[in-house]
Parts: C-alpha cells; sequence; structure tokens
C-alpha cells in the first residue's frame, strides 16, 4: 500500500493536533471490533454447549448476552462514528481555513497567474476528497488490517501448511493492489486537474458572458466547454476501466484460495489429515479475508484520491509568497506621508517594465503620473502598499523607511487606494463603501459618498444604502461603479491616497466635483492620481510623465507646458482646444477669479502660452 | 466531487431579488416530476440499463453458487470419497468465480459508463442552456451558483446513476433472495425475525425526517462558504490594497464553521442510526438463538437449520443498511436535479420569434423609435428616446455617469429587450431577426473590458474565429498595439492571464478594441472604449477609426470629449432623455449643457457656490501652492 506516501503522510500529520480525539475513536474500533468478533465465539458456545448439553439456560443466557453486548457495542458504534465525522469534518475545515488565508495573503503575483475556478476547485473538490479519506478510509484500513491479522493469526494456528497453499494466490493480489494503487494515483490527478480546468472554463464563460453575447459566440463557447467536459469524461472513464477491471479481479483471486482449499483440503479430509470442520472453518475465514480485500479496492482508490488531491492542496499550501514580512518586520505607527522611490528598477518577469525611477512625494503634496498606456504607472502605485517587491534594485521608503522593514498590515492601513479595475462585492452598498472600516457609522459613510459624487445616485435607488448590488457591480453603470471606489478609499481616512484611473468613467462635470471635494480632502495627505485627462492632473504639484518605464518629463504644469516635449504634445491635442473655446467664447467665465481663493488651480490664465 | 458551490450573501443582509432562492427549496423525499426529467435522460441508455441489469442477475445468482458448490463438494465429494466429483466441483468453483468476475466487471463498468456519460450530457446541456440566457438572468445569478449548478450538483447524480440504480435493485434482489431462504429454512422461526422489522421502520423514519433537515442546511452552509470564498477569490486584490485578510478570515472561519456544526449534527443522527440498526438486528438474532435454541432442544429443529438462521439474520441487515444508504444518496440527488431542473427550466427573457429571419447584410441605418426601457419593472432608465442613424454615421453619446449612454447602446445589440418602441436597422425590427445574424454584424468595445485566459492572438481572435494571423496583426496595428505586443517576448502568443491581468488596463482596452474591429462589423459600438488609452495611442486610433469608418455606423461614448468632436451628431444624454443633439459646432453655438461640458464652465457656478459657503464660514478649505 502507499501510505509511504509524503503527501498522504502529511494528511495525517494533520491529525497529529486532535490526539485526544484520535485515541479515543481508535479505542472505540478496538472495542468494536473485539465484540464483534465475539458473537461468533458466542455462537459456536450455542451449538457446542448448549445444544449438546440441552442446556436451557445458557441459550436463554446467551440470547441475552447477545443483546447486551449489542448495546455496548451501539455505544461504542457511536463514538467511533461520530468521532470518525468529527476528524474528518475537523481536517477538512482546517484545510479550508488554511486555504483560504493563504489565497488571501499571498501576494499578487501568484494570482496573476493562478485562475479562480482551479482555485475554487481545489477548496472543494479536492478538500473532499481528502475528508472522504479520513472520514471512512483511515478507519477501515485499520479495522481491515486488525481483521487480516486475526484471521491469518487463527489459520495460521489451526493448520499451517493448509494455510500457506490456501493462501499461494494472496502476493498476487498484492501486487494487483500496489498496482491499482499507482495507477489509480496518476488517474485521479488527472481527473482533479480536469475538473479545475472545467471550473475555469465554465467561471470564465459566466463571467465574460457580455462578450460572449455581444460577439454571439455562444456556439464556439459550447465547443470550447464540451471539449473540456469530454476530456474530463475521458479522463474519469480510465479511471472507472482501472478501477472496474482491478476490483471484480480481486474477489477472482480469493476465489482462487478457495478452490485450492477446496481441492487440497477435500483430499485431506478424505485421508482424514483434518476434519470437514476445519475445513468450514478455513473456508469462513477465507470469506472473511475477502470481505476486507473488496474493500481494499474501495481504500487503495480512495487512498489515491486523497493523495492526488492532497498534491494539490499543499502546491498551494507550500507555495511561498513573493512578499514576505521580516520576522522583525517594525509597526509602522501613524506617517507623515514621505514616499521615496530611490532608483527603482522592477520587473514582472523578465522585461525590465521600471527603470530607475526615482522621485519624492512631500506630505500634502499632489502626484502626478501621466504617460502612454503600459508605462508602468500602475506598477509604480503597486509598490508602494508592497503588491510587489522591488528584487532587481533600489528601494521605495515610507516616512524613511524600507518598506520591506514594516509589516504589511501597517504598512496599507496607512493606504487608500482606488484600483484601476474597479471591484465590488455583492453586498449593499454601504458594506462596499464600509469594507476598509467596517465599523464606520452611517454618517461617515454618507460623507464618503458625498466627496466621491455618489450620495445623489445612491439616494435615488430604491433601498438607498442597503441597496444590494450585482456580482461585480454589475448592476451599476461604469461611473458609478468607479464612484463607490473612491467613497470607499476615502473612508479609510488614509495618509496615502492613491487613485489609479479612477476617474476615466466619469464625465467632466462630476469629475470637476469630485476633485473639489478632495481638494479639501488631500489637505495633510500625499496623493497620487493616475489619468488620461489632463484636466485631471494640471493641479498636481508634481507630474511625472512615463515612457517605458522611466520618468522622462518631471515639473507643474505650467514647468512642463514651457518645456514642451510630451507633455506639451499631449496638452495640444487634448486640451488646448476646450480651453480656448472656453476663453475666447465671451459668454464664458467672464468673471475674473479671486485670487485670494484658488480651490483648484484654476483652469483659466494659466496656460503658459 | 460534490462541490457546491454556491449562493449566499456574504455580508449577511438579505437578498436583493424576491424571487425565492432556489437553494431554500427543501429537497423533496421523493419527487416524482424531478425523478421523471431526470430518467428521461436516462431513456437513451435503457439498453445499456437493461443490459447491466441482467449482468448483475447472472452475477448475483453465480455469488449464491458458491456455497451450493461447496456444499456438494463437502457432502458428495468428500464424505462419499469421490475425488472426481471433488475435482468437478473444485472446476465448477472456479467456473462460477470467473463468471462472477467478468460479470461484476461488465456490471461494474457499464454503470459506470452509464453514469459519467450521463453526467457529461448534463453538463453540456446546462452549459448550452446557460448560453441561451440573458444579461438580465446573469446581473442577477452570481458565478459561483452557476458553477455550484454545473459541476456540484451535477457531480451528486453521478453518484446515483453509478452505484443507486442498479445498485438498489441488487439490494433488493439480495433481500428477497435471503428472505425466501429463511422462510424455506424455517417458516416460524423466520416471522419472529421478522417481528423486529416495524422497529426499524419506525427508527429509519425518525431518521429520514430528521436527516432531510440536517441534509439540507449542511448543503445551505456549504453553498455559504463556497460564495464567499469564490467572490474573496476574485476580489483579492481590493481585499489586500484594504488590509481586509483578518476581518475576512475571521467571518470565513464563521462560515465554515457553521458548516462543520450542521455536519456534525448530521453525523450525530448518522451515528445515532447506525448502531441503533446494529441493535435490532441484534435482536434479532438474540431472538432466533433463544427461541431457535429451545427449539433445537424440544426436537422441532436441527442444529444445521438453527445455524443457517443465524447466518441469514446476520446478512439480512446488510442489505437494508445499503438500501437506507442509497436513501441517502436518492435524497441528494433530488435535491440537486430540483436545483438542476430548475435551471434548465429558466426561460430565456429574450426569446427568439419562431419566424425570425436572417438579417440580410445591412448598410446599417439604425431607428430609434419611441423607445422606453427599464432593469427593472418601474424604474425605467430611458424614457422614450428618439434616434435616426442613417448609415455611415457616427453618432456619439455623452452626458453625466448613469445618464443611461450604455443602456441605451445595450438595446441596439438586444442584450435586453425595450419596454416600449422598437429598434430598427435598415427598416428591420431587431425583434424579428435572429439574434446570432445580428451580432455578427455589430462589433463592440465594452465598457468593462474583458479579456479571456488565452493567449493575446486568442484574444484579438475572438472576434472572428477564422481571421489569419496577419488579419489579427493588422488589426492590432490599426488601434496600435502592435508596438507593445512586439516587445512582449512571447508577442502575439503571450498570455494574458485570468481577465487580462498581466496587462495594464489600457493594454486590455487595445486588445479589447482589436478584437471588436477584427469583427469587421457593420455597426461599431464602442462605450469609452479608450478611456485608459493615452492621448498619443488614441490619435492613431482616431486617425485608424475615419479610415475604417466610411461607410458603417458608429455609436461611440465618451467622457474625453475631445475624442468625439468630429461626430457627425452628438447627443447629450441626461437622466434617460436626450437633452440636446447636433453637430459640435451646433451644440457649442447653442451654449447649452453640450457647452458648458465642453469648457467646464460649471466651474464658475461651483467656485461661486464654494465662495459662498466660505462667506458663511464653514470649515476653511485653504490653498496650496
Ligand atoms: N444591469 C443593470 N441592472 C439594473 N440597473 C442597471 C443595470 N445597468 C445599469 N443600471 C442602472 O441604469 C442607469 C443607467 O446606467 P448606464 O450604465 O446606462 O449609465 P451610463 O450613462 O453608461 O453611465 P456611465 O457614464 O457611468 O457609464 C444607472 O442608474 C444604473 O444604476
Ligand atoms: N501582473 C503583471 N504581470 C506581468 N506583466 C505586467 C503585469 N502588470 C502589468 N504588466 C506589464 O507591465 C507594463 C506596465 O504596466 P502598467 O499596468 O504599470 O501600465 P500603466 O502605465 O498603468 O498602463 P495603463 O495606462 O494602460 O493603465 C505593461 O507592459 C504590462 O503589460
Ligand atoms: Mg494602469
Ligand atoms: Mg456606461
Amino acid at each position: 500500500m502507499k501510505i509511504a506516501d509524503s503527501q498522504a503522510r502529511r494528511l495525517l500529520a494533520t491529525m497529529a493536533r486532535y490526539k485526544k480525539q484520535v485515541f479515543i475513536t481508535y479505542f472505540c474500533l478496538f472495542v468494536t471490533i473485539g465484540l464483534n468478533l465475539l458473537v461468533p465465539w458466542l455462537i459456536k458456545l450455542v451449538i457446542d454447549q448448549g445444544l449438546s448439553r440441552g442446556d436451557r439456560a445458557l441459550m436463554v443466557n446467551i440470547g441475552l448476552l447477545i443483546l447486551g453486548l449489542a448495546l455496548v457495542r451501539g455505544v461504542f458504534g457511536f463514538g467511533l462514528r461520530y468521532l470518525t465525522e468529527w476528524l474528518a469534518q475537523r481536517v477538512a475545515y482546517d484545510l479550508r481555513n488554511e486555504l483560504y488565508d493563504k489565497i488571501q495573503r499571498i501576494s499578487f503575483a501568484f494570482h496573476d497567474k493562478a485562475h479562480t475556478g482551479d482555485l475554487m476547485s481545489r477548496a472543494t473538490s479536492d478538500v473532499e476528497q481528502v475528508q472522504r479519506f479520513i472520514g471512512n478510509g483511515l478507519l477501515d484500513l485499520t479495522n481491515i488490517f486488525v481483521l487480516l491479522v486475526a484471521s491469518l493469526i487463527i489459520m495460521l494456528s489451526a493448520d499451517v501448511r493448509l494455510t500457506l497453499l490456501t493462501l499461494t494466490p494472496i502476493p498476487v493480489l498484492v501486487l494487483v493492489t500496489i498496482r491499482f494503487g499507482m495507477n489509480q494515483r496518476v488517474l485521479s490527478k488527472r481527473v482533479q486537474e480536469q475538473m479545475g480546468k472545467l471550473s475555469t472554463t465554465l467561471q470564465e464563460n459566466s463571467t465574460g458572458v457580455r462578450v460572449v453575447k455581444a460577439f454571439a459566440r455562444e456556439d464556439h463557447e459550447n465547443a470550447k466547454f464540451n471539449a473540456e467536459n469530454r476530456e474530463y469524461l475521458q479522463r474519469r472513464l480510465a479511471v472507472v476501466r482501472s478501477w472496474a477491471s482491478t476490483f471484480p479481479f480481486m474477489n477472482f483471486i480469493i476465489a482462487g484460495s478457495t478452490a485450492i482449499l477446496l481441492g487440497l483440503g477435500g483430499q485431506a479430509v478424505m485421508r482424514g489429515e483434518i476434519s470437514v470442520g476445519t475445513l468450514v472453518a478455513f473456508n469462513s475465514y477465507i470469506v472473511m479475508l475477502a470481505l476486507p480485500v473488496q474493500r481494499l479496492g474501495f481504500l487503495v482508490n480512495m487512498l489515491s484520491n486523497a493523495g492526488a488531491s492532497g498534491e494539490r492542496l499543499y502546491e498551494i499550501l507550500d507555495e511561498p509568497s513573493k512578499v514576505q514580512e521580516k520576522p522583525d518586520a517594525l509597526t509602522l505607527e501613524s506617517v507623515q506621508g514621505l514616499v521615496r522611490f530611490e532608483d527603482v528598477t522592477f520587473a514582472y518577469g523578465e522585461r525590465p517594465v521600471l527603470r530607475h525611477v526615482s522621485f519624492t512625494a512631500r506630505p500634502n503634496e499632489v502626484i502626478a503620473l501621466m504617460g502612454p498606456t503600459g508605462s508602468g504607472k500602475s506598477t509604480i502605485i503597486a509598490l508602494i502598499p508592497r503588491f510587489y517587491d522591488v528584487k532587481q534594485a533600489g528601494r521605495v521608503t515610507v516616512d524613511g523607511h524600507d518598506i520591506r522593514d514594516v509589516t504589511l498590515a501597517s504598512l496599507r492601513r496607512q493606504i487608500g487606494i482606488v484600483l484601476q479595475e474597479t471591484f465590488l462585492f455583492s453586498a449593499t452598498i454601504r458594506a462596499n463603501i464600509a469594507y476598509g472600516h467596517r465599523t464606520a457609522p452611517l454618517d461617515d459613510v454618507i460623507a464618503a459618498a458625498q466627496a466621491a459624487r455618489a450620495h445623489d445616485f445612491i439616494m435615488a435607488l430604491p433601498d438607498g444604502y442597503e441597496t444590494r448590488i450585482g456580482e461585480r457591480g454589475v448592476t451599476l453603470s461604469g461611473g458609478q461603479r468607479q464612484r463607490l471606489a473612491i467613497a470607499r478609499a476615502l473612508l479609510l481616512n488614509p495618509r496615502i491616497l492613491i487613485l489609479d484611473d479612477s476617474l476615466s468613467n466619469v464625465d467632466t462635470e462630476t469629475e470637476y466635483l469630485i476633485q473639489q471635494a478632495l481638494s479639501t480632502l488631500m489637505q495633510g495627505r500625499t496623493t497620487f492620481v493616475i489619468a488620461q485627462r489632463l484636466i485631471t492632473l494640471k493641479s498636481a504639484d508634481q507630474i511625472l510623465v512615463l515612457d517605458h518605464g522611466a520618468i522622462v518629463q518631471r515639473g507643474t504644469h505650467e514647468q512642463l507646458l514651457a518645456e514642451g516635449g510630451l507633455y506639451r504634445r499631449i496638452y495640444d491635442l487634448q486640451l488646448r482646444d476646450q480651453e480656448e473655446t472656453a476663453r475666447y467664447q465671451p459668454a464664458a467665465l467672464a468673471s475674473p477669479e479671486p485670487s485670494t481663493l484658488s480651490l483648484s488651480k484654476g483652469v483659466e490664465g494659466q496656460v503658459g502660452d | 466531487m460534490a462541490m457546491r458551490t454556491g449562493a449566499g450573501p456574504s455580508t449577511g443582509s438579505g437578498r436583493g431579488n424576491s424571487a425565492t432562492d432556489p437553494d431554500d427549496i427543501i429537497g423533496k423525499a421523493y419527487d416524482p416530476r424531478v425523478m421523471g426529467r431526470l430518467l428521461e435522460y436516462l431513456k437513451p441508455y435503457r439498453k445499456q440499463v437493461a443490459f447491466a441489469f441482467v449482468v448483475m442477475i447472472v452475477r448475483a445468482v453465480s455469488g449464491l453458487a458458491g456455497p451450493t458448490i461447496i456444499r456438494l463438494a463437502i457432502d458428495e465429494g468428500m464424505a462419499k470419497g469421490n475425488t472426481a466429483l471433488l475435482g468437478q466441483m473444485v472446476v465448477a468453483y472456479l467456473l462460477a468465480s470467473g463468471l462472477n468476475w467478468v460479470t461484476n466487471f461488465t456490471q461494474i463498468y457499464t454503470m459506470a459508463w452509464v453514469g459519467q456519460t450521463l453526467i457529461y450530457t448534463f453538463r453540456t446541456r446546462l452549459f448550452e442552456h446557460l448560453q441561451k440566457l440573458t444579461l438580465s438572468f446573469y446581473d442577477h445569478y452570481e458565478v459561483g451558483r452557476i458553477i455550484s449548478r454545473v459541476i456540484g450538483d451535477v457531480g451528486v447524480m453521478q453518484e446515483f446513476v453509478t452505484w443507486a440504480v442498479v445498485g438498489v435493485f441488487s439490494d433488493i434482489f439480495v433481500l428477497v433472495g435471503i428472505i425466501v431462504a429463511m422462510l424455506s429454512l424455517n417458516v416460524p422461526l423466520s416471522l419472529l425475525t421478522f417481528t423486529v422489522l416495524p422497529l426499524m421502520v419506525i427508527v429509519t423514519a425518525i431518521w429520514r425526517r430528521r436527516a432531510r433537515e440536517t441534509y439540507r442546511q449542511v448543503r445551505r452552509k456549504i453553498a455559504a462558504v463556497n460564495a464567499n470564498l469564490n467572490e474573496n477569490i476574485t476580489g483579492v486584490r481590493v481585499v489586500q490594497s484594504f488590509s481586509r485578510e483578518g476581518v475576512n478570515a475571521a467571518y470565513f472561519d464563521r462560515l465554515n464553521r457553521e458548516h462543520l456544526d450542521a455536519n456534525m449534527d448530521a453525523a450525530r443522527l448518522s451515528s445515532l442510526f447506525f448502531p441503533a440498526i446494529d441493535i435490532i438486528g441484534s435482536l434479532a438474532t438474540a431472538l432466533v438463538v433463544g427461541f431457535g435454541g429451545v427449539a433445537v432442544l424440544e426436537g422441532g429443529l436441527t442444529a444445521g437449520v438453527l445455524v443457517a438462521m443465524v447466518l441469514y439474520v446476520d446478512r439480512f441487515f446488510d442489505p437494508i443498511r445499503d438500501l437506507t444508504q442509497r436513501y441517502n444518496t436518492l435524497q441528494a440527488t433530488m435535491a440537486s436535479g430540483e436545483r438542476i431542473i430548475e435551471l434548465l427550466d429558466t426561460e430565456p427573457d429574450i426569446l427568439e420569434a419562431p419566424d425570425a429571419i436572417e438579417l440580410p447584410p445591412i448598410v446599417g441605418h439604425v431607428k430609434v423609435d419611441h423607445v422606453t426601457f427599464g432593469y427593472s419593472d418601474g424604474v425605467n432608465v430611458l424614457h422614450d428616446i428618439n434616434l435616426d442613424v442613417p448609415a455611415g454615421q457616427t453618432v456619439a453619446f455623452v452626458g453625466e455617469t448613469g445618464a443611461g449612454k450604455s443602456s441605451l447602446v445595450a438595446l441596439l445589440s438586444r442584450f435586453y429587450e425595450v419596454k416600449k418602441g422598437a429598434i430598427t436597422i435598415d427598416g428591420y425590427d431587431i425583434r424579428k431577426v435572429k439574434r446570432e445574424s445580428l451580432r455578427r454584424q455589430m462589433g463592440v468595445v465594452l465598457q468593462a473590458t474583458f479579456l479571456f485566459s488565452g493567449t493575446i492572438k486568442d484574444n484579438i481572435r475572438y472576434g472572428r474565429l477564422t481571421a489569419t494571423d496577419e488579419e489579427v496583426t493588422r488589426a492590432a496595428q490599426t488601434v496600435g498595439a502592435h508596438e507593445f505586443i512586439a516587445t512582449l517576448a512571447k508577442g502575439y502568443d503571450t498570455p494574458v492571464g485570468e481577465g487580462g491581468v498581466t496587462l495594464s488596463v489600457g493594454q486590455r482596452q487595445l486588445v479589447s478594441f482589436a478584437r471588436a474591429l477584427l469583427a469587421d462589423p457593420r455597426i461599431l459600438i464602442l462605450d469609452e472604449a479608450t478611456s485608459s488609452i493615452d492621448t498619443h495611442t488614441e490619435q492613431i486610433i482616431q486617425r485608424a477609426l475615419e479610415r475604417l469608418l466610411k461607410g458603417r455606423t458608429a455609436f461611440v461614448i465618451a467622457h474625453r470629449l475631445s475624442t468625439i468632436t468630429k461626430a457627425d451628431q452628438i447627443v447629450v444624454v441626461s437622466d434617460g432623455r436626450i437633452a440636446e443633439r447636433g453637430s459640435h459646432q451646433q451644440l457649442l453655438a447653442r451654449q447649452g449643457m453640450y457647452y458648458d461640458l465642453y469648457t467646464m464652465s460649471f466651474r464658475r457656478e461651483q467656485r461661486e457656490k464654494a465662495l459662498a459657503e466660505l462667506a458663511e464660514g464653514r470649515e476653511g478649505v485653504g490653498s496650496r501652492g
């Protein structure tokens, strides 16, 4: 048998935590086995003593004893079943918790490669395989082993020669079982892997249903799913074939033993060497052997499944996170918000995505990042909360601390981030906004929503803040989703605020209103803004222009306009006409700016040409 | 294999839609309607099932022959010293065992084959059905729940088909065999044994009722566990951004523990039940030993018969126990079957007219005629929209967020059904044409970009599956994506990860843009297609589009107004109504909403308001820089 297998052994080790329960379970098991072995002996007593001596009282007493034993056995049987199930469920529970924790904490680099459907299939189907094995398999294994040994001992003590002769087919049985186990192991793993693929296909299809529909690709999707499904069928059938061809064969081998017994033993009986009684008893023991062997087929199957599944689980659990906290990491207390990049070079894989990026963001400042698609803006801001580690060169510091020296939670607590890709949970709007600060009073939630200009549309919804939104926010418009994400970050009241292209789906007027609110909120914090619309960026204290992972220009709007280059070109394309239209249309903006009050660096009169 | 992912709100409070949650429907103990539907799927395999049935009987008989052969070998062979007969019996025994081996293999393999094939068919049917359902279904049906149906619930049925269908009959067969054997041995003693049966029935009935409830509880709890897991894997980036790992782990632990508790309730029940059956069995044995023993002493019974009776009583409860287990499987199957059938019976709410015609190649004259639309009854999102777009024109929609722009273009592809009014293309009402023929002629770039986890090439080719590599490259060049793709180590063969995570968001948009262009559509719909794309790349796209859009109708939604000034018609949508329309120049001249948006003149009003607030002495805003 293939217990000598590292995954299975590790699974067993998880049970070590529950030594007491395991002990009691095994105790119950041995008691029940013992009691089980007692009953045939009692029956023998009835036949040999009661019947032959005509002892009525003995017979009735034994009848009562059988009943009494059954009651005792019932109690232990209950303990056995219950505790076994407890252990199995408990291990599954532990595994699920561990997996969840791992998946939640492991760094982004892992999730860049992982597939949700596959992870799900591990956390469900694979955990279940392990649970089944621990629930039924382990105890059965012991049970069988005890029965096997017991019947062997009894047989050997009766007649060594006959026993050995009778059991000659058994090595074949062992060989078949081992081969089956090894086969099954490979086959089950292939099945489980395919299950992961099938789930992934399904998951992607459901998540991307809008694209499927938009391109009328239903047939293509059907074909895709069908291919995975068919492959799954094939792999399952391979398992079934191996199982079906082994299991009945095992029975046949046992029958071979009986046949040998019948032939050789029968002759021995005729020669008067053994009694018919012994022959019958031997036959019963062989039958007794047959039952566990049948079960052995099941068990080996179960063990192989559990082994394969265990492997898949430990693959995740053992995966080291690319972002590790140092053992002596500091807790970052409330920070000022001084963020420095010191000559940072970074690559996701081989190709460097950031090259020698250096800048300093001071508390109170607004830092704008702009540049072509894929130039590395999101990458820069992903490095601040340490979603990825800078491995290549350089370092990122917050208030002078290298962020690799502080705990992740204390670092991320300082940062409010609106990711470029909005993700909302299928919960109420209120729960979504309060995601980072669950206990926030409703007033704070409303204030955050107001600042993000989300309050009005929320109030227009049937249940206001208690409206449940669809998965990933599908029942909201693009701009509504973004505004909820902004409110969610604002509610944290973070020292460092990051807005990654967070206004791209918002109209200019709403955007302006949000900016107004933000300029109040941005006071006293360090803010990073990424946008393609210059209008979003131009009032920043520092604008960093990126290209191919390097900072090619930096300065304020005026400085950059004067400098020419990439920034100036984009300005010409995007904004100049709009601003000039505004300036030369007499009706617009006629009244001059009060110079003392500049909420944002205004639109007009600042164009540097 | 039973993977029951599924519903269950992740944050406690009740679910929004009022429809009964299918997870709450109690699986009926036995629902002939559900069983009928399931058996319908089994029908194509009735030959195999019948075959397995026959094989099962041969197997059972060959199994039963063993003891008789042994008895003959002992009584006729050994006792009478007949070596030849003994040899024959050994051979007969081997033959019977061989037959048992072959039939056993055949039965297992046949039923497993039927089971697996059925599962395969079920999954395929379900998936095909899911493809027919419309977006309004997906708006409210979580992905986790879909997975739970197609993977988990279908998996449950596999066990039923493979083991239970024939297994039940096999058990009944054995049970009847034992009863017959017992009765033929000794009638009074058999009847005595059967007196424990009512007890058995009562215990089983109690267990059945309680088990149903706990079983259902277990199912609901695991559904909640899996739904939470699914959502938090998908949203893991937000989880980590907000350092919610700890809170989430605690919450998950609670769900997980509730599931554990539900399971332990079930375990307690079955741990009580099976020993109880055992005790009842022992009671029967005790009765046989007591009364039978006395009967033997009184000479009414032989010792051999008593031994045989004891052995039979022992075996008698095996099939009963087995049947109870099967009952469990049956129940799980009922519950799952119900959920599957419920999904299969969900009608797509946009049906293709039976007499729908194939939309011929269109020129692209789109008319929206008094269209009113809402996602749910009651609240309307679009009110009485009228629009006439001659073929080849480019129309831009602008307006505040949530005004209904995306909803309007979604109606053009008939993702949702209009409530009032009609949309026609080249005079064809879109409700009267085949959906596939309509959508094939449209290219859509959706506001929420979605890429599949294949390679870049696969993703672009999704727009037209037959496109050559050159065509894919050309489409990428048109949208200015070629440049970045060329710098990747594997170029067009670079895998993009789930949802395209390994590309920047702008790059994802470019790929999805290229995908839409490759479809070579007559009507192009661009919903914020360039919102995350830099101005330089956008210029490339703009220039390419000018050429490409010749002769095609286009609908463009954009917040960056500089990108739509050249549109033939600009439509300002506000609150679900069309507020203004005209060319860029016309609208500027009008100095209405568009003018305000374009010149950002709202800033002035806003500033005045802020000034007033300041004057009232509200919290100082202070100026920076
Ligand atoms: N699937 C849906 N189910 C229910 N309501 C929806 C759904 N999609 C959008 N809505 C609602 O319909 C209204 C119009 O949304 P729509 O997406 O058309 O706006 P939009 O003009 O495209 O806005 P944005 O510029 O923010 O993308 C919004 O109030 C939104 O909440
Ligand atoms: N998780 C990832 N794994 C591997 N490569 C990545 C990953 N994320 C981004 N990249 C690559 O790194 C480069 C920079 O991406 P980044 O997301 O930082 O761009 P960006 O400037 O934010 O662009 P955009 O304006 O389109 O959002 C791109 O070439 C992209 O393909
Ligand atoms: Mg980005
Ligand atoms: Mg929209």
